[in-house]
């Protein structure tokens, strides 16, 4: 594995000049003061309530994810070469969705195999030919980036159905100012508290056709024991939306209203942070309580939007993200900005061979999973684990892909032992309205915080850290 | 605004007010049973408290005798005690987390503190009368933050109206509660002026309702039981008072009327309660009989809970 690269120093001993000034204010501040800092950060965080629950853990019911007072920071320049390669991936997802529900030129391209989108699980037959405002299926997009030398970014993964983590982003930033004053007095960082009007405002422009002209959005979030919960009414609130739950909601000819203190409201543009599968009993599992029976037949009618749309996950999904870089240019005709990890698709029997020849130096992951669960990392892993793997994988080959491990960049982070490099990702949010897209400067990067570990998912020992873009 | 918020922010109210009740009740029973036995006479106190916060039944099934231990942890910390202080603060919290966007920060970490104090520092009850004193005083200083939270952060809209319903509709049952156990020390025929059994009771009853100063600025007399029963039934400048929750809740329901431009059965039902106790007076009231005067009370107050949640909350 490559030495990894180092965001703030240059091998040699200097400084890269984005970090300059923080390397400064950290030689002028005691470490008793970060750690007493660090502290008053956590109770801010306990009282205001930025908790997530971990599925399956009986202990704890709601953790903080641990936040690193450390900021990451990315120059100007390294941002708009970032933001033009966001745009550019969001546009071609989005042109990838309405191809693929409506006349799948791409298919006949022989770009993409057909059978991954067909027998694809997340791939919504109830969606062929349905129009959506504007053409736009991803509104908001959560893609993960990582660095692994000066030059270039590289997409992780793309997260098109309800990509979390925007409140940490503002969370992050809104603690980060009220701790570190003067440290804000030496940089000059882009704002990002703007996402929520711009969110808003992305979200009332596909509005549909006969909705009010103040169209009313509101926020479906699966209830208070869903793990991203606070995220929900964090944004709701910031939105100035109402919150609400599948049984707040009712369908009536068609139309989507929600039940208030003053009879039946019109809904017209949903925000919903429920997966596909349960947003509709009717539809899809008979079984969700979550959802709204009827909603996809209102859908189907033209008279409520429903963002992201219905049957994203077909752009998201771990088996097309190989094809990326050529659904990119079938699209837009232009080369992809960012690249992609190279990627083995344990499908094709070449790459299997390959990958199983080399599983202790590749990362495998479910093409379904999410969350960092269900991967190997081979290098990390034990004998047993591997061995283990190697029978899931010649079982059934099609359910997995494979990447090398990826030296992820390293940021400097607070440590029981004092400041230590630590890898990070980035998780920028793009949104598309009908007329523009647009990506608050920065996002939420995640860190892992164990030494050596690349696991950066906060369900699995990852922290976060409040992002600057440095203007100019 | 949404039915579902407009019940959370009702029930949370009432979760907070039912928390200090009952602090508030265990307070002034342990006040009582300090006393020897000659001052407070046969009765147990500790199953008077239970009577009084309406859990009598369901405690007898899990114990057999109603002491201070048991009726002190059935009360504060009980599990299986749906209305213990310890599950209406965890509902509390629950509620709150179902519309943090309806209520104000500062209403917010009210809650939310109190339930991490429940944990970090209650988790395991009270092992000592100090231990428990703090705990009481916990709770109803939590209960004092979280309204005067609401009262001076919520925008004066429906979100603040249904929040104070909760109140207004809680603190009137549990009034109503107090003087159904005790109506019996207050009956003017059983009245021993100036015993010493009486003095306590009488104003045991007042503290649990935090009204024994109160009962000295308005009446400027030694605790007497009809003055008692007036206070807390008619006078409507005791917070506490039946009177004083109705001319509230009436209130708050105009507001919403006003606001929604309609009004309804919930409007009706309340302001023909508040009617009522705006034209009795205390000795038609002992005419009448007190006891099924508060009962009939009781029943109704529960009726207009009914038809607020039919109304607004579903």
């Amino acid at each position: 594995m490559a030495v990894a690269f180092d965001e703030m120093n240059i091998p040699g001993g200097d400084l890269r000049p984005a970090y300059q000034e923080l390397a400064r204010w950290l030689k002028e501040t005691p470490p008793e003061a970060l750690e007493y800092r660090r502290q008053e950060a956590e109770l801010l965080f306990r009282r205001i309530g930025i908790t997530f629950a971990v599925y399956g853990d009986s202990e704890s019911t709601e953790r903080l994810i641990p936040f690193d007072v450390i900021p990451r920071i990315m120059s100007a320049k390294e941002w708009a070469v970032l933001e033009k390669g966001l745009k550019q991936r969001v546009r071609a997802l989005n042109m990838f969705l309405r191809d693929i529900y409506h006349g799948r030129d791409i298919l006949r391209a022989d770009i993409v195999p057909a059978d991954l989108i067909f027998q694809n699980p997340v791939f919504r037959p109830e969606m062929n030919g349905q129009e959506v405002p504007h053409d736009v299926y991803v509104h908001i997009a959560g893609i993960d980036i990582v660095r692994v030398d000066a030059e270039d970014f590289i997409v992780l993964e793309d997260n098109a159905r309800t990509p979390s983590g925007v409140s940490y982003m503002l969370e992050n930033r809104e603690i980060m100012m009220r701790l570190f004053p003067d440290l804000f007095a030496r940089h000059r960082v882009a704002p990002v508290e703007r996402y929520p009007d711009e969110l808003l405002s992305a979200l009332r422009s596909v509005a549909p056709q006969g909705a009010s002209g103040e169209p009313t959005v509101a926020l479906l979030t699966p209830g208070v024991y869903n793990s991203a919960y606070y995220e929900h009414s964090f944004l709701a609130d910031k939105l100035g939306i109402e919150l609400v739950e599948g049984r707040d909601l009712v369908v009536k000819n068609n139309e989507v209203f929600m039940r208030t203190t003053e009879g039946l409201k019109r809904v017209d543009v949903i925000y919903r942070r429920v997966d596909d599968d349960f947003l509709d009993p009717l539809t899809f599992r008979p079984d969700s309580v979550l959802g709204v029976p009827g909603l996809m037949s209102a859908y189907a009618a033209g008279n409520i939007t429903l963002a992201n749309a219905v049957g994203t996950g077909i752009a998201d999904d771990k088996a097309i993200y190989s094809y990326m870089p050529d659904i990119v240019k079938f699209y837009l005709g232009e080369e992809p900005i960012l690249k992609n990890v190279p990627t083995w698709r344990c499908r094709e029997p070449k790459d299997l061979a390959y990958v199983l020849d080399n599983l202790s130096e590749l990362v495998v992951k479910e093409v379904h999973g999410s969350g960092g669960y269900g991967m190997l990392i081979g290098p990390a892993a034990t004998k047993a684990t591997i061995e283990a793997f190697r029978d899931k994988l010649k079982r059934e080959p099609e359910g997995f892909i494979a990447q090398p491990t990826l030296a992820l960049s390293t940021c400097p982070t607070c440590t029981a032992s004092g400041l230590a490099p630590r890898h990070v990702d980035l998780r920028p949010f793009v949104l598309t309205g009908s007329k523009s897209t647009t990506i608050v400067p920065g996002g939420l990067t995640r860190v892992a915080l164990k030494e050596g570990s690349l696991v950066v998912n906060s369900s699995q020992g990852g922290g976060t850290k409040d992002t600057w873009i440095l203007d100019e | 605004m949404l039915s579902r918020t407009a019940e959370n922010l009702y029930w949370l109210a009432r979760y907070v007010e039912r928390a200090e009740y009952l602090a508030r009740t265990i307070d002034a029973t342990l006040r009582v049973t300090a006393l020897p036995a000659a001052y407070i006479g046969k009765t147990n106190e500790w199953d008077s408290a239970l009577l009084t916060a309406g859990v009598a039944a369901s405690f007898y099934q899990a114990y057999e005798e109603a002491n201070e231990h048991n009726v002190v942890e059935y009360l504060s910390f009980a599990q299986n005690n749906p209305s213990s202080i310890r599950n209406c603060i965890e509902a509390a919290r629950l509620n709150s987390r179902s519309v943090r966007t309806a209520l104000t920060s500062e209403m917010w970490d009210t809650i939310n503190s109190a339930w991490i104090e429940l944990q970090a520092v209650w988790s395991k009850g009270t092992s000592t009368r100090e231990d428990l004193a703090k705990f009481l005083r916990f709770v109803q200083e939590t209960s004092l933050r979280f309204d005067g939270s609401a009262y001076r952060t919520m925008l004066r809209n429906d979100a603040y109206w249904f929040s104070r319903m909760g109140v207004h509709l809680e603190r009137a049952d549990n009034t109503a509660r107090i003087l159904d156990v005790k109506y019996h020390v207050l009956l003017p025929e059983e009245e021993h002026v100036g015993g010493p059994l009486d003095f306590y009771q009488w104003s045991s009853i007042l503290r649990s309702v935090s009204a024994l100063t109160a009962y000295h600025w308005v009446y400027r007399e030694t605790l007497k039981p009809w003055l008692i029963a007036d206070l807390l039934i008619l006078n409507d400048t005791l917070p506490r008072s039946l009177a004083s929750c109705y001319g509230n809740l009436v209130r708050n329901l105009d507001q919403i009327g006003v606001a929604y431009g309609r009004q309804g059965p919930a409007q009706r039902h309340a302001r023909g309660i508040r009617n009522r106790l705006e034209h009795s007076n205390m000795n038609d009231i002992f005419q009448h009989g007190v006891h099924e005067f508060i009962q009939e009370f009781i029943a109704d107050n529960s009726r207009l809970g009914e038809i607020i949640t039919k109304q607004y909350l579903i």
